[in-house]
């Protein structure tokens, strides 16, 4: 697979009254086409800023400071606000954590779908509320016809989940960022939003960024998982690997803090808090919480280094225990 | 003896606007949501009962009836032996010192003016006759108890975290020393890591104190981890009713199995049952004649046309469903 996007080395800072915060730390990541990729993190772990730079909508008063993000070999940071509207939305698309209010409240919604077919790809009204209708029973909307008519305020939130899925896929995207999708929904409805967007993304073959909070919603949909703590990348490894050898402590214990419906567990929560991002110690974020700490932490940075092929951990502490190990 | 017991609650909310209007005008009953239909279950001293089950179900409504914020139409709440299910607010003040709760919005159910200290003691003034002097000393102790030191007392809401403030609202719930707190949601508005440091709080204020419980929750992770029996909620009533184990190990009833089975876990291996339900839950203005579940359960038979079984009762637990 090539890589689709590829970010290197990003940092976003957001200016406050009493500081710079340093949302996302010289980040690296990248995406291959077709492939699904959990981020996973605690609130404030930078999750969000990083899909709001992939679309470059980081407003005043954050500002991107560093990195480069390529999509599709193409600098997106050296694209002009009109290129960039070509792609936000027609090859990057975005499905939000809030799908009610990320539709408009007066338009039916089977009006802003085919709006997009007419905008991005040119059809005649008629052309397009055909298009519409296709879209809605793809992502299984029931009764098409009827709901196209209908406003966001008269439909479930599970329905109106599916209408913003429709909607980003409907200008057929290489990249769908999908911002907690499931959160707030219940679990049946949330299990079968899931559903459909990994089938979907295999049969049109998107790419999706998955953004969660939730390891269960990882393990069951992405191939990849990145791993993020207080604007870093701590770890990044094939969905297996990550649960079942997870490198870094943050992993390991961000895997046993949660209770779990498929086994008995004696849950453990992480130490300490996600330090403050307003002036962040030099070294790893996560040393204060960490049970492998050593001097060497708080000085330096630790490197996101390769573990095995494609398991990559940014770890003083598990170098150390790997090279003791033999 | 259980100290509550809930016997055939129902809670209906009567319609307003078009269709009472219409429906006076054509003669017909006024028109109501039956959010509750019909729920029994007993709380054991020191036990935790979860009530489980999705938006709309009736589980919040139940707790609200509980904590008499609502009257409800019909069905009887006994507390300790006292029905409370039809006193008046004079006569059910006295017992709210033993019946607390904890909702789910940790920052809207705290009073933004109030410093933490004054919102705990105030539910001292409201319900205890204890001096300044000794009140003080219990909001000290309830405090340090939930894990807020003396530094955090004195903060006002804005001043504290997610997790500090879920704090804050326990604390005012056992203050009184009640001996039932009902937890509305308690962790689903808190972060992952957060969430854990609250559940093992819980569990250990009802060891130290010998607290019940009634958890009301849709994440039955916590569930499972919390509670001691399970009640699973659909379309106002209960479906099954079992202890935690049995009830995650065998779930009998179509609705807890469909429940159990959508739930994500991480364990990219899980080899778990795919057991899903047609559609979405209807409106509780339009329900199925017959099982609630008709017309989504996938192990339908005509038999669940019938009218609702009551349920059956073995070992201690309920499952109302024709087929099982």
């Amino acid at each position: 697979m090539s890589d689709l996007l590829e970010i290197a080395d990003l940092t976003v800072s957001f200016d406050s009254d009493a500081g710079e915060i340093q949302a996302v730390d010289h980040i690296s990541l990248t995406i291959r086409a077709g492939e699904v990729v959990g981020l996973v993190g605690e609130s404030g772990s930078g999750k969000s800023v990083t899909a709001f730079a992939i679309l470059r909508l980081i407003r005043r008063p954050g500002r991107v400071k560093s990195g480069t993000i390529r999509f599709n070999g193409v600098d997106l940071g050296t694209l002009s606000e009109e290129e960039m509207r070509q792609i936000r939305g027609a090859k990057i698309a975005l499905i939000s954590q809030s799908p009610r209010t990320a539709l408009n409240p007066v338009i039916t919604v089977g009006r802003q779908i085919a709006r997009l077919f007419e905008l991005h790809g040119g059809l005649s009204a008629r052309d397009a509320h055909r298009r519409m209708l296709e879209m809605l029973s793809l992502v299984r909307i029931p009764d098409p016809a009827k709901r196209a008519g209908q406003y966001a305020h008269q439909l479930s939130g599970g329905m109106c989940q599916r209408v913003m899925i429709a909607m980003a896929l409907a200008t057929s995207p290489q990249l769908l960022i999908a911002d907690e999708p499931t959160t707030g929904l219940d679990v049946s409805i949330a299990a079968r939003i899931l559903d459909l967007l990994r089938e979907l993304g295999a049969k049109t073959g998107a790419a999706i960024l998955l953004i969660t909070h939730d390891l269960g919603v990882v393990a069951e949909t992405a191939d990849r998982v990145v791993v993020m703590h207080a604007g870093q990348v701590v770890e990044s490894a094939p969905v297996r690997t990550l649960f079942h050898q997870p490198a870094h402590p943050y992993t390991r214990a961000l895997v046993r803090s949660i209770p779990r419906v498929d086994r008995t567990v004696t849950m453990e929560p992480i130490p300490g808090a996600v330090p403050s991002l307003l002036d962040p110690p030099p070294g790893c974020r996560y040393a204060e919480r960490c049970g492998w700490v050593s001097e060497r932490c708080r000085i330096a940075r630790p490197p996101l280094t390769r573990v095995v092929a494609d398991h990559e951990v940014a770890c003083y502490g598990f170098e150390e225990r790997r090279d003791a190990a033999g | 003896m259980p100290l509550v017991e809930v016997r055939e609650l129902q809670m209906h909310f009567p319609l307003g606007g078009l269709p009472a209007l219409l429906a006076r005008l054509r003669g017909l009953p006024a028109p109501v949501v039956r959010a509750v239909q019909s729920v029994s279950f007993d709380v054991a001293p020191g036990e935790t009962l979860a009530l489980v089950g999705e938006s709309g179900c009736g589980k919040s409504t139940v707790a609200r009836c509980l904590l008499r914020l609502l009257d409800p139409t019909a069905g009887s709440i006994r507390y300790d032996g006292t029905e409370i299910a039809t006193l008046d607010s004079d006569a059910m003040q006295p017992l709210r010192r033993n019946i607390q709760m904890v909702f789910q919005d940790p920052t809207a159910s705290l009073n933004p003016r109030l410093t933490a200290r004054r919102m705990v003691e105030e539910a001292l003034l409201l319900h205890t006759a204890l001096d300044a002097a000794d009140r003080r000393a219990r909001v000290d102790g309830v405090l340090e108890e939930v894990g807020l030191g003396r530094e955090l007392a004195d903060r006002h809401p804005h001043e504290l975290s997610g997790g500090q403030r879920q704090r804050v609202n326990i604390a005012r719930a056992i203050a009184t020393n009640p001996r039932f707190v009902v937890l509305d949601e308690p962790t689903s508005a808190l972060d992952v890591s957060l969430r854990s440091r609250i559940i093992l709080l819980l569990e250990s204020l009802r060891a130290r104190h010998g607290l019940s419980y009634l958890f009301i929750s849709h994440d039955l992770a916590t569930v499972k981890y919390l509670a001691g029996r399970v009640a699973v909620m659909y379309l106002g009533v209960i479906v099954e009713l079992a202890e935690t184990g049995e009830l995650f190990a065998r779930p009998l009833h179509p609705y807890t199995r469909a429940l159990i089975a959508a739930v994500p876990v991480p364990d990219p291996d899980s080899q778990r049952e795919r057991f899903v339900l047609e559609g979405e839950i209807p409106s509780p203005m339009e329900l199925p004649s017959g099982c609630p579940l008709r017309g989504r359960c996938p192990i339908e038979q005509p038999v669940c046309a019938e009218p609702r079984r009551s349920g059956k009762s073995r070992l201690g637990r309920y499952v109302a469903c024709h087929r099982v």
